[in-house]
């Protein structure tokens, strides 16, 4: 019998300790996490539970009883500050000075929001979000907002953008680069959104160059461009991006690249008595080859924690998984499947301006990923023949006569 | 409070007390039914909450709406005629006693 801690009661570090429990694991599990919450869904922060449709207890990714039940040990704020591996067995210790011994660790720590280092950064009104705390401080302030400014067109932004549209808000999307959510999809799909957001009434301008946070005095008041323009705003919200939060590894020694921790297929780090999952986690990629990848995503959260867990009771089973993502902003419907890194060839499928369509990506001939808008049936023969192997010939994708599920390969 | 019972492949059976309004899914998941893995939480993004409704409910539980029939095409275990998305079935009194056949492939 072995005692196991997670560190990091998120999607992940939840999913390892359930896991642990449908591997069989008899030992002790302690989940400890540093928010005052059990372990809850985030996505909703940015849609539903903004708009009041989800409350805390809805988010909740499993009942309280349910810990109970199958003995995981769940202590929810307290964090844990230090870890000491080199006796026989682990110690850890918390910031109310608990020590908890333990045999197996995994880290599942997750990551933090990427702070702005800009002046007037601090003001009241300039919000991030990724826990409850922060979208209760959000939406506390939500109602009494005119005009809203987000920093950064990634997902979050995004979300939270036409959320505030559709709450008849003035929105500004600020984006540093020359096209939204640059970092996941291709320039077909950035463009779709640039478009469709304008369409809902948001002004998203791009390369655009912020000099600093404007207040008077304590509150925000709006956001200064290089050139002098200031963009009023109520409430900004600052999305750029998050950082994996290695703390505990480095102080720990292991392989860190950007405070990101480097897993093997295991979800094993370079101490093999340490195992990490999650968004704060370096991975090899999922679908094989020598990638190393970040996925911040539900989707790797859970699977990378199974497998993690698996791991910690004796099964060796490598990751293997369809990475697959999702993202709602209005009636817009985003899903991704795959990892469109390194492609060198996409196909546009339906006609963007129609708000349904997709796009394909290939590398060297062969399907990798695909992002679809409102276009369900697209994303699921993708996701299938990807999980299969199989492929979807480029020069016949785009014909939207033919369902892509009957142009699926072997390749 | 609604009663749902959830029957597993291998005909093991459990039948829980639903929240009103919370949906067949989360009241699944939140109590650990095995089998419905629901990823996406509930936003009709993943497909692997896919339950087979029983007959003498699937007048009362409905269609699937649009979105969530693309989805059921493409799920893991093949679709029935009364498959269903059980993150899209709301509990609620009209429904007390339902049944649902947990699909055999989630993933």
């Amino acid at each position: 019998m072995s005692d196991v801690l997670i560190v990091g009661a998120g999607q992940a570090g939840m999913q390892i300790a359930v896991s642990l429990r449908d591997n069989g694991f008899e030992g002790r599990i302690e989940l400890v996490g540093e928010e005052p919450h059990g372990p809850y869904q985030r996505p909703p922060l940015s849609k539903a539970f903004l708009h009041g449709s989800a409350d805390i207890e809805t988010l909740e990714l499993r009942a309280p009883s349910f810990y109970v039940d199958n003995k995981i040990v769940m202590v929810p704020d307290e964090k844990v500050v230090s870890i000491d591996l080199s006796g026989e067995r682990g110690l850890a210790v918390t910031d109310t000075g608990r020590e908890i011994h333990f045999d197996k660790l995994a880290l599942a720590t997750g990551s933090t929001p990427r702070r702005l280092p800009i002046e007037g950064a601090d003001l009241d009104g300039v919000l991030y979000l990724r826990g409850i705390a922060d979208a209760v401080e959000l939406k506390n302030r939500w109602d009494a907002a005119a005009s809203v400014v987000v920093i950064g067109g990634g997902f979050i932004g995004l979300e939270v953008a036409a959320g505030a549209r559709m709450d008849g808000k003035q929105v500004t999307v600020l984006e540093a680069a020359d096209r939204l959510i640059a970092r996941a999809v291709s320039p077909e799909t950035s463009e779709f959104y640039r478009a469709a957001h304008e369409r809902r009434g948001t002004s998203v301008r791009l390369s655009a160059k912020i000099s600093r946070i404007v207040g008077d005095g304590t509150k925000v008041t709006g956001v200064e461009l290089d050139g002098g323009e200031v963009v009023p705003a109520d409430i900004v919200m600052v999305g750029i991006g998050v950082i994996a939060r290695g703390e505990l590894a480095e102080q720990l020694g292991l392989e860190t690249v950007n405070g990101a921790i480097v897993v093997n297929e295991f979800a094993e780090t370079s101490d093999p008595r340490v195992i990490a999952a999650g968004d704060a986690v370096l991975l090899p990629h999922p679908l094989g080859g020598d990638a190393q990848v970040r996925l911040e995503s539900v989707q790797n959260a859970v699977d990378q924690a199974k497998t993690a867990a698996k791991t910690l009771a004796g099964v060796r089973e490598p990751y293997r998984a369809v990475p697959w993502f999702w993202s709602d902003q209005a009636d817009l419907k985003l899903q991704i499947g795959g990892l469109s890194t390194g492609y060198d060839q996409t196909v546009v499928r339906g006609t963007p301006d129609d708000e349904s369509f997709s796009v394909l990506y290939y590398r060297d001939g062969r399907l990798i990923a695909i992002d679809s808008v409102n276009a369900v049936s697209d994303y699921m023969a993708v996701r299938k023949a990807l999980g299969s192997g199989s492929t979807i010939p480029a020069e016949l994708a785009h014909n939207l006569e033919t369902p892509l599920k009957t142009l699926v390969v072997d390749s | 409070m609604p009663k749902v019972t959830y029957i597993q492949p291998d005909g093991a059976e459990i039948t829980l007390d639903a929240r009103d309004g919370d949906s067949v899914m989360e009241t699944a998941v939140k109590n650990g039914v095995r089998g419905i893995v629901a990823e996406c939480g509930g936003a009709c993004a993943c497909a692997t909450c896919h339950v087979f409704v029983d007959e003498a409910f699937a007048a009362t539980v409905g269609e699937p709406g649009d979105l969530e029939d693309d989805m059921l095409d493409g799920a893991a275990s093949d679709r029935q005629p009364t498959s269903r998305l059980s993150c899209q079935i709301k509990m609620s009194a009209d429904l007390d006693g339902l049944v649902v056949r947990i699909a055999p492939e989630q993933v």
